[in-house]
Order: C-alpha cells, then sequence, then structure tokens
C-alpha cells in the first residue's frame, strides 16, 4: 500500500489502488484511466488518474462527485499537471487531488499551491526529508490556490 | 526604483537557503544530474564548455550604485575580474564555482539582487526600454508594469515547468526600444479610442532557429487585467505547447500551429474563467508600483542656456562634440541628458565590464546621475539623468576609463552573444568575428557615414546575440567540424519589425571583413542621399548586395 504525504504528515493509502489501464472493468478501490471513467455510469465516489495531455475539462461537470483526482508526471519537467490541478480548483473541486509519478521534491511547494493536497513520491525513503520542502517558502507574491490573495492586495 | 520590503527580502532571502540546500544534496548525490538541472538552471546556474556560467538578473536593466559596488566585489571574489551585459539586460560571470554559487546568492540578496529565472524552462526577466522614465517620446513609464510582472512571475507555481523558456518585453513609448515584437509576449502601453491608456498585449515572436515576429493577440486591455490576461496566455501555451521537440516548444510555434485567431479564442475562452479574479489590479496596487518610479530631484534648469553652454564646449573640443552627438539623447527635463556607456570599444568582447569599470560606473553614478545606473539590451549601460553641465566632466571620466567610444548605434556598436569561446552550445565563435570588425572600421568618420547600422552575431541558431534582427546579422553555422558564418540583411528590432533575408552560402571567418565591407560599399553606392542602410535595402532588395558579394574575382 503506498505512502503518501497528507497534511504535512505520512499516510498509507488503505483505499486507493494504481489504474490498471488493460483492465476491462475497473475494480473497487482501483483509480480509473480518464477513458474507464469516462465510461462508468455512476461517477459517484469515484477515483480518476489524469496523465499529461488528457483533456481536463471533461472532469469539470462531475466534479462535486469525485473522491479523488490523482495527476500523474511521468516525468518530472512537464508542468502541464500544475495546470490541470489549478483549473479544478478554480472550478470548485474539493475532493483530494494528489500528485503521483516522477515529480522531486523540491517541486511539492509549488505543487501545493496549485492545489496538490496528497503527494506520492516514487521515493518513499525520501517522504519525510521532502515533507520540509512544503515549507519552502513563506510568503508568496502572486495569487494561487493555497493562498488566493496576491500580496499585492495584502501590501496596499 | 523599486526598494524591496520586508516580504521581497524574505523571499530572495529563502531563495538562498533553498538553493544552498539543493547545492548540498546535488554534491552528496541525493539529486541526480537530471534532477538538479532545472533547479540549477532556475537560480541562473548554466554549465557550459569552460566552467559553470551564471546570470544575474537585473530587472528590467535598473540598478543602483551599491549593486554595481556589489556586482564588482563578486566578479572580482568569485570571478576573473570581469561581467558580461546580456541581450536580456542581464550580467554573466563566465567563471563562478558552482560550490560558491550559494554565497553569490547570498551577497547578492544582500543587496536586493538575485538570480531568479534567468534560465530555464519559466518566464525570464522582464526587459523594456533603457530610457524609461526620461524619454520624450514616452506615452507612460513601463516601469511600475514590469515590477508588477517581475513579482506576478517570480515562483509563479503554475509556470515554472513551461514546454520552453519564456521572455516578455514591455514598452511605453512611441519607439519601441524593448524589441517586444520578437518576444513571446509583448507588453505595449497604447491609448484607446477615448484615450485611456492600457495595454495591447502580441504574442508568439521569437528568434531562435525559427525566428518570427509577434502576433497581435488583444489590441486594448484595461490595465487592471494585465496579469489575468498574462496567466490566460501562459496556460494556454503551458497545456498545450509542445515537448515532444524541444525545437518545436516555443510559444511561436504553438500560435502558428493553431493560427493567431484559434489562439486568440483559446486565450480568450480560457481567460473568462481568471478575468477578474484576485489577480486582477486593483487600482492602488497600480499606485504602488507606480510610487517607487517617480522623478528624482531634478533641478530647475534654464534648458536654452544649458543647450548653448553645451554647444560652445562641444566647438571647442570636437571629440567631446562628437561623443555628445552619438552617445547622449534627449532627455524630457530641460538640462538633462541620458548618456549611454559604451562597452563596444574595440578589442574588449562586446558587453563585458570590468569590476574597475563597474565602481567607476557607481562612482560616476552617484556622482552625476542620482545613484542608478541601467543595462540595455545591445549590450551597453546608461546614465539616464546627467545635467547638461556635467557631461564634460563625465565625458572625461568615461574615456580615461575606456567608456566613451563613439559609437552608440553604429556599425561597431555590435551586439554579440559570447559565442564558442564560452558557450558549450555554440557552433562557432562570435568574439573573434567582432573584433575583426570593429578592427577593420575603426574609422570613426567612415561610420558616421554609414549612419546609425545595427550588426547583431549570434555562435549559433539559438541568436542569443539577436542575428535575426540586425540590420547585418551574422551567424555562425557549423560545416563538418569547421565554423563559418552566414549573412543576412535587413532585419529591423523596430514596431515595423522584420526579419533578416539570408545572403546566400556561408564564409569562414578570416573572410568576415572584407564580406562587409563589400555589403557596406554596396549601400554606399547605391543610397539616395538620405537613406539609411535599411531604406536602401528595402528599396533595392538583396540582389545587388548579393552581385556584389558572391562576384567572381576577374
Amino acid at each position: 500500500m503506498p505512502k503518501l504525504i497528507k497534511g504535512a504528515e505520512i499516510v498509507n493509502d488503505e483505499r486507493w489502488k494504481a489504474p490498471q489501464p488493460d483492465a476491462e472493468t475497473v475494480s473497487e478501490g482501483v483509480i480509473c484511466t480518464l477513458a474507464q471513467w469516462q465510461a462508468l455510469d455512476d461517477k459517484a465516489g469515484s477515483a480518476v488518474q489524469l496523465e499529461p495531455g488528457d483533456d481536463v475539462h471533461s472532469l469539470l461537470p462531475h466534479l462535486q462527485e469525485i473522491e479523488l483526482i490523482a495527476v500523474n508526471f511521468p516525468v518530472f519537467t512537464d508542468g502541464r499537471g500544475f495546470s490541470y490541478a489549478r483549473e479544478l480548483r478554480e472550478n470548485g473541486y474539493q475532493g483530494e487531488l494528489r500528485a503521483v509519478g516522477a515529480f522531486i521534491r523540491d517541486q511539492l511547494h509549488y505543487l501545493s499551491r496549485v492545489g496538490f493536497d496528497a503527494f506520492q513520491l516514487e521515493d518513499e525513503s525520501q517522504l519525510e526529508a521532502a515533507i520540509k520542502s512544503l515549507e519552502d517558502f513563506s510568503v508568496h507574491y502572486q495569487a494561487s490556490i493555497s493562498h488566493p490573495l496576491p500580496l499585492f492586495r495584502r501590501r496596499s | 526604483m523599486y526598494v524591496y520590503d520586508d516580504y521581497d527580502q524574505r523571499i530572495v532571502d529563502q531563495r538562498v537557503t533553498q538553493f544552498r540546500d539543493q547545492t548540498r544534496r546535488y554534491l552528496d548525490g541525493q539529486l541526480t544530474e537530471e534532477q538538479f538541472l532545472p533547479l540549477r538552471l532556475q537560480n541562473g546556474l548554466y554549465v557550459q564548455r569552460l566552467a559553470p556560467m551564471m546570470r544575474i538578473a537585473v530587472p528590467y536593466g535598473l540598478l543602483n550604485s551599491a549593486q554595481l559596488r556589489k556586482l564588482a566585489h563578486i566578479t572580482r571574489h568569485y570571478d576573473k575580474g570581469y561581467a558580461h551585459v546580456t541581450t536580456r539586460q542581464n550580467f554573466q560571470l563566465n567563471w563562478p564555482q558552482l560550490e560558491e554559487v550559494p554565497d553569490i546568492l547570498e551577497e547578492l540578496a544582500n543587496v536586493q539582487m538575485h538570480a531568479i529565472q534567468t534560465s530555464g524552462n519559466c518566464i525570464r526577466n522582464t526587459t523594456s526600454d533603457e530610457f524609461a522614465g526620461v524619454a520624450r517620446d514616452e506615452i507612460e513609464d513601463p516601469r511600475p508594469y514590469c515590477e508588477i510582472i517581475r513579482q506576478w512571475s517570480t515562483f509563479h507555481p503554475e509556470f515554472a515547468f513551461l514546454p520552453r523558456k519564456f521572455k516578455i518585453a514591455v514598452c511605453g513609448s512611441l519607439e519601441d526600444r524593448a524589441t517586444i515584437h520578437s518576444h513571446d509576449i509583448g507588453v505595449e502601453l497604447v491609448p484607446n479610442e477615448e484615450g485611456v491608456i492600457g495595454f495591447k498585449v502580441l504574442a508568439g515572436g521569437g528568434l531562435g532557429r525559427t525566428p518570427m515576429i509577434a502576433s497581435v493577440i488583444t489590441e486594448w486591455i484595461e490595465k487592471r487585467h494585465l496579469l489575468t490576461y498574462l496567466e490566460a496566455i501562459l496556460r494556454v501555451y503551458n497545456l498545450h505547447g509542445r515537448r515532444d521537440n524541444k525545437f518545436k516548444a516555443r510559444i511561436k510555434i504553438l500560435v502558428k500551429a493553431m493560427g493567431v485567431e484559434a489562439f486568440r479564442e483559446a486565450v480568450e475562452k480560457e481567460w473568462l474563467t481568471l478575468k477578474d479574479g484576485p489577480s486582477t489590479l486593483p487600482e492602488d496596487a497600480i499606485e504602488q508600483a507606480k510610487s517607487f518610479f517617480t522623478d528624482p530631484a531634478y533641478e530647475t534648469i534654464d534648458g536654452s542656456s544649458a543647450e548653448a553652454a553645451l554647444a560652445a564646449q562641444a566647438e571647442r573640443d570636437p571629440i567631446f562634440g562628437n561623443w555628445l552627438k552619438r552617445n547622449t539623447v534627449e532627455h524630457r527635463i530641460p538640462g538633462y541628458q541620458a548618456v549611454t556607456l559604451s562597452l563596444k570599444r574595440t578589442g574588449d568582447a562586446p558587453g563585458d565590464v570590468s569590476d574597475r569599470q563597474l565602481e567607476l560606473i557607481a562612482d560616476l553614478a552617484d556622482k552625476y546621475s542620482f545613484g542608478q545606473a541601467r543595462t540595455t539590451h545591445q549590450q551597453n549601460m546608461v546614465l539616464a539623468d546627467v545635467r547638461q553641465q556635467d557631461l564634460y566632466a563625465l565625458w572625461q571620466e568615461l574615456q580615461a576609463a575606456g567608456l566613451a567610444t563613439a559609437n552608440i548605434g553604429y556599425l561597431t556598436d555590435i551586439i554579440a552573444c559570447p559565442g564558442g569561446d564560452y558557450c558549450s552550445l555554440a557552433n562557432a565563435k562570435s568574439l573573434p568575428v567582432a573584433e575583426a570588425i570593429q578592427a577593420r572600421f575603426d574609422d570613426l568618420d567612415y561610420i558616421y557615414d554609414l549612419g546609425p547600422l545595427e550588426l547583431n552575431i549570434s555562435g549559433c541558431m539559438n541568436a542569443c546575440g539577436h542575428h535575426h534582427i540586425g540590420q547585418i546579422g551574422i551567424l555562425g553555422v557549423d560545416k563538418k567540424g569547421e565554423e563559418f558564418y552566414q549573412v543576412s540583411l535587413g532585419g529591423n528590432q523596430y514596431k515595423d519589425a522584420s526579419l533578416g533575408k539570408i545572403l546566400g552560402p556561408s564564409f569562414k571567418q578570416d573572410d568576415m571583413p572584407e564580406v562587409i565591407e563589400k555589403i557596406l560599399s554596396t549601400y554606399v553606392d547605391l543610397r539616395t542621399e538620405e537613406e539609411s542602410f535599411l531604406d536602401t535595402y528595402k528599396r533595392v532588395g538583396i540582389t545587388p548586395f548579393k552581385e556584389r558579394v558572391y562576384a567572381k574575382a576577374d
């Protein structure tokens, strides 16, 4: 069972298993690929994983029903997931937003600012040290999901 | 100029701490080469042919004398005693040690400087007009908006891992001195039909391997929408820009592939969700930014008598008169003038400035220009607020320091990248070509007779030397392991921007001065009395130049 950083703590994820892209039917407790998720009749309590290039807009009508959205970073330099997260949160998604894949601890701060609240690092031995990176900066210039007011609105 | 408050200081201080830890983890083997790469790039650190190379940000080219002295100290203590002004108005060090970079960043933070996002696939240093705030043709001072963009783009969490680098320039005057047409985003302060000043926004310009002139995305938006509009453009790019091929990853390729109409539609659609959101600029935020760029304590000077005194000095000393004519420009305040310090003396790499020169410029800034100086994208420096009565004394000091070469805007005021002498990307050297051309055309009367002329040299098609928009452009190319140079003509960096056209087959390094000579003599033979090089080129086209340059010797 994978370990996650959630709420600045390390937790075991007992609820969700990684997607099985080749499975014809999705078992209970397995995260769907976008295609599998689109085929679900009942999306209540569902979990879906976005890959770079997936159309995030197809999730928007169902944001209230989804329990978990995972965003995969197959390579840490592909920054599309940062925009997916912000768009999902801007459109009112309240459920868990989890970063998975090859992202690195030095990105945790940015990831949390665009709306991720769970982090599944590939290298679990890094989790403890990585928590510190969430707090790399205590002040920010621009508006973000974690701090909606930009500095210029707090200064003036 | 902008002065940090506790928030700004905390941000740069925390950045130093963060990068110190990242460097330590890299040296300990906890971060791989691949993982450390974007982290160090976003702190200005390249690893180049001979040593790491470090870019220090100079936001929109503005510096104070304390910062100049700190830079002088850094070049002396951590490097080889000189720095290089880049075409993004930044300073570059050629020989820092990787282990010492966190210390350099800490020194910079102590004088409100940093190296944040001077490299990497993120939003780079915003550039602007070196005569911002003093130019007579200014519609509105662009610097407050540059500062607003600087803050917004610094550690923007959504846009730190873009498909490719991203450059923004802002222009606030009638003449475009910020080359906004060759930027990923160009922002121009313009009045609408009612005379209200807002922003025209362009996107998709760029040089590099596939040079393109930017397209207008919106003719006018209200000032308060600046950041949300930029975010909409950046988001469309972040989501849809190509990531499969580094050479097709800039926004210009996306705009071209989608077509301007479709791109604009996508931006406007994205903008609907962002418009009027928290990033909308309230009037007081704009006023607060403007409050840092108010006039210094200008004296009330009788302009006409100051002008007359200056004219008399120029007549008595023609060498001074010549410098005055070429290296200074008029100022919107009577009795003042803006002075360009030429970093283009023959024998020095274009844009290089020594530790001693930096300290002297700091002293001169304190003495004559309210303690401030500027860097230019043409790789020179500027003292923007000099009293006309001080110009003669200033000139004497500049001359003694090798900073008064009277060539600003002329043939030998060459823009050049560091090229193959330093850069591992380069196909060919730039600096020896620049020097050979400067040495060949050392007769000032001849270069003045040619009129204003921009010659730009890049050592590879990444085009750091802006060769596409040089009226004469030179590009270093590799032909079976040998360095060759391709020449283009007719580039133009101003509002009617255009890209140069390739003359023909490339040349050997030794032949370059002769090739330039033939191009220039063609122009001299064909021009009418009032025509500039560009005018003649536009009228006669490339053929006469081609015929002369490639003519077989009889």
